[in-house]
């Protein structure tokens, strides 16, 4: 058996043998944005890193989504509105020119996306969630979903996310984040006042319903959500 | 003998309270060249803000987020936090009611207009080498901003860190008042560099080591930067950041653009190139360039006296074949795009290979961008690994990059790696 002996030895003589090669890199890479920020797609999934099937995971889609959506959230990290720490510090020294690129981008991406398998939930949990998302809660005050994120609830243009093929558990750590104050958007922020009249409860039959319902192979965004939304939002203000 | 002790003792006490007394205001006064020096005019105001920038003062008064200049960003130091005044020309809770004298005492004296001495998180053992000239416009600069109501957040330090006596030992041991004096030996460009680096610039702030006291060193040799938990190298030695044997215009290119043939700037770096060294002009950051390559060079620290155990290197290589080699190349030479910097080579990169392995475990968990600029304006990034490689992982493939193709640095260890995951990274 002198292989495993030998090749590292060989290897060791091949390492030595580079040291007099210039630093200059010789090989390229190709010149497009895909390229430029592959380390997005890391966690985020894209077309060369596809988001893991099985498992637990925690990162939300962020292709296909709108991207002025998309841009304000860039913004928000960058500007500690939004607080997640490795998100800040990967875009805090970008530009603003830039985040509008990378939010481009993603937004013309579509990639499949796992969903949560629903019999895992208590059936009468998903459906008080199935009724909150597409009908809301007058008791509450508490509109349906469905109103701002699109029938299909795969968002609206400019900028209202869509809700499909996101993990529970960031949806979770998002109205969480609101109830709690870490997660700002620009005034008024029309999800922490929902997020405030929601029972913890019912914030879980939303995540699980949401996390749980298949999102459909058209999942691009509504032109533009029915006005006026029914509540102000500083992130899809009202046209003049 | 009993009185006699007690009678030394106490001539000993009155003499160091004395010396502290006397020493306290440690001030000078130069008085400006005219009323001009920092009059509103647009020629004054453009050269103090090139001058702000240079000094990066935004990087402090500024809060994430927040009004710049208006202050309120908190520096955590191991004596307490500071929070950053606010610089802007409000009356009430700005600078509004400063003279050009009284911003020339706080920038070159460390004295505030009430006689309050300055806390030196505040670099003023780095802006006391600026000229009264450029400090009048930056006070023009500044006076020209939109005035911002913005109370300041008091210090929390510890005790006896908030008693102004300590502040007044601490600046009898380690603050001398002076302006910068050209070394009449070197070229104008040299002095420019030198004047830039150690004053505004305050690159010693991190790149020179902090003693117990948080005092820094008068040499660029490299400091540990406490609580953000990175560390900034040594500019005057080899094996470090290593600017001796670079290019001129290298240097030039990484402090103007943050990336570089043999390198890239990250961490606080990346900050200092995206807020403040983008903008010097070509002659500024050459002038800088210069200076620094003409510091002494450090002979370099040993080699490791064993090679790292090669289950660790065949580990490594094969996370680093999978997870790297793809951007840095299987021989860790870098990638480039239309000849330009894409991913900075691992080769000979003396960011990698320090004795401290501190920075090259932070890459490899935290990833990141360099900072986009003008002349690097979409920058390639780099994922964080932390949530995919555990400690070990880590550990192996930062052994392996620090000890191929003609690198060798002592290995990682995974509690090494550890110690960094939880440093706070905002």
């Amino acid at each position: 058996m002198p292989f495993p002996v030998l090749r590292p030895a060989l290897f060791l003589a091949a390492c030595l043998a580079a040291v007099p090669a210039p630093a200059q890199p010789e090989r390229g890479v190709p010149d497009t944005l895909a390229s430029r920020v592959a380390a997005c797609m890391a966690c985020h999934g894209g077309p060369s890193a596809p988001p893991p099937s099985t498992g637990p995971h925690y990162y939300p889609r962020i292709a296909g989504k709108p991207a002025g959506y998309l841009y304000n959230q860039l913004q928000n990290f960058r500007a500690g509105r939004r607080q997640y720490p490795l998100m800040t510090y990967m875009v805090e020294h970008l530009s603003d020119d830039y985040l509008h690129e990378i939010a481009d981008w993603f937004s013309t991406q579509h990639l499949p996306t796992p969903v949560l398998a629903r019999a895992s939930l208590p059936a009468d949990q998903l459906e008080r969630g199935r009724a909150l998302v597409t009908r809301g809660d007058p008791v509450l005050n508490v509109p349906a979903c469905i109103a701002c994120h699109g029938q299909r609830l795969t968002g609206a243009l400019p900028a209202i996310p869509g809700l499909l093929g996101l993990p529970r558990d960031y949806i979770n750590a998002q109205f969480g984040a609101w109830r709690n104050g870490t997660r700002h958007a620009l005034a008024p922020d029309c999800m922490a006042t929902i997020a405030g009249r929601l029972p913890l409860a019912d914030v879980a039959a939303i995540s699980g319903w949401l996390a749980s319902e298949p999102v459909p192979d058209d999942a691009s965004p509504a032109p533009d959500p029915a006005r006026p939304l029914p509540l102000a939002c500083g992130s899809q203000p009202e046209r003049p | 003998m009993k009185r006699l002790v007690l009678r030394s003792a106490g001539i000993l006490v009155v003499l160091a309270l004395a010396a502290v007394l006397a020493a306290w205001p440690r001030a000078e006064f130069i008085p400006a060249r005219s009323p001009q020096a920092w009059a509103a005019t647009q020629a004054n105001i453009a050269r103090g803000a090139y001058l702000a920038r240079a000094g990066d003062c935004m990087a402090c008064h500024t809060a994430r987020g927040g009004t710049p200049y208006a202050g309120g960003r908190a520096l955590v130091t191991p004596f307490g936090i500071i929070y950053a005044p606010n610089i802007t020309p409000d009356g009430k809770t700005g600078i509004g009611t400063w003279t050009a004298d009284d911003f020339w005492h706080a920038l070159h004296n460390g004295i505030a207009p009430d006689g309050r001495l300055l806390y030196p998180a505040f670099p003023y053992t780095n802006t006391t080498k600026v000229t009264r000239d450029d400090a009048d416009a930056l006070y023009a600069y500044l006076r020209s901003l939109a005035p911002a109501r913005q109370s300041n957040r008091p210090h929390r330090l510890r005790f006896p860190y908030d008693r102004q006596i300590v502040l007044a030992g601490w600046r009898l041991l380690y603050f001398k008042p002076g302006v910068y004096e050209p070394q009449p030996a070197q070229s104008a460009t040299w002095n420019r560099g030198a004047y830039l680096v150690e004053g505004l610039g305050h690159c010693g702030a991190c790149h020179s080591p902090r003693n117990g006291l948080g005092a820094t060193g008068s040499r660029l040799s490299g400091g540990h930067i406490p609580i953000v938990g990175w560390y900034a190298p040594a500019l005057d030695a080899d094996n470090e950041a290593g600017l001796g044997n670079w290019a001129q215009g290298h240097i030039v290119q990484l402090l103007r653009t943050g990336v570089a043939p043999r390198g890239a700037v990250f961490g606080p770096m990346a900050a200092v190139v995206g807020q403040s060294l983008q903008y010097l002009t070509d002659d500024d950051a050459g002038a800088m360039a210069a200076y620094l390559k003409s510091l002494p060079a450090e002979p370099s620290s040993p080699r490791p006296s064993a090679p790292p155990p090669d289950e660790v290197m065949k580990a490594g290589r094969a996370l680093y074949e999978h997870h790297c080699a793809d951007c840095h190349g299987a021989d860790g030479r870098g990638t480039s795009v239309a000849g330009h910097p894409a991913y900075p080579p691992l080769t000979g990169n003396g960011a990698l290979t320090m004795a401290d392995p501190v920075n090259a475990i932070r890459i490899v968990l935290n990833g990141g961008f360099p900072p986009a600029t003008n002349g690097n304006p979409r920058p390639f990034g780099m994922p964080p690994h932390s949530p995919v490689l555990d400690d070990a992982q880590v550990a192996a493939v930062v052994t392996y990059v620090r000890n191929s193709w003609g690198n060798a640095a002592p290995a990682v260890t995974p509690s090494e790696v550890n110690r960094w995951r939880a440093v706070p990274l905002d």
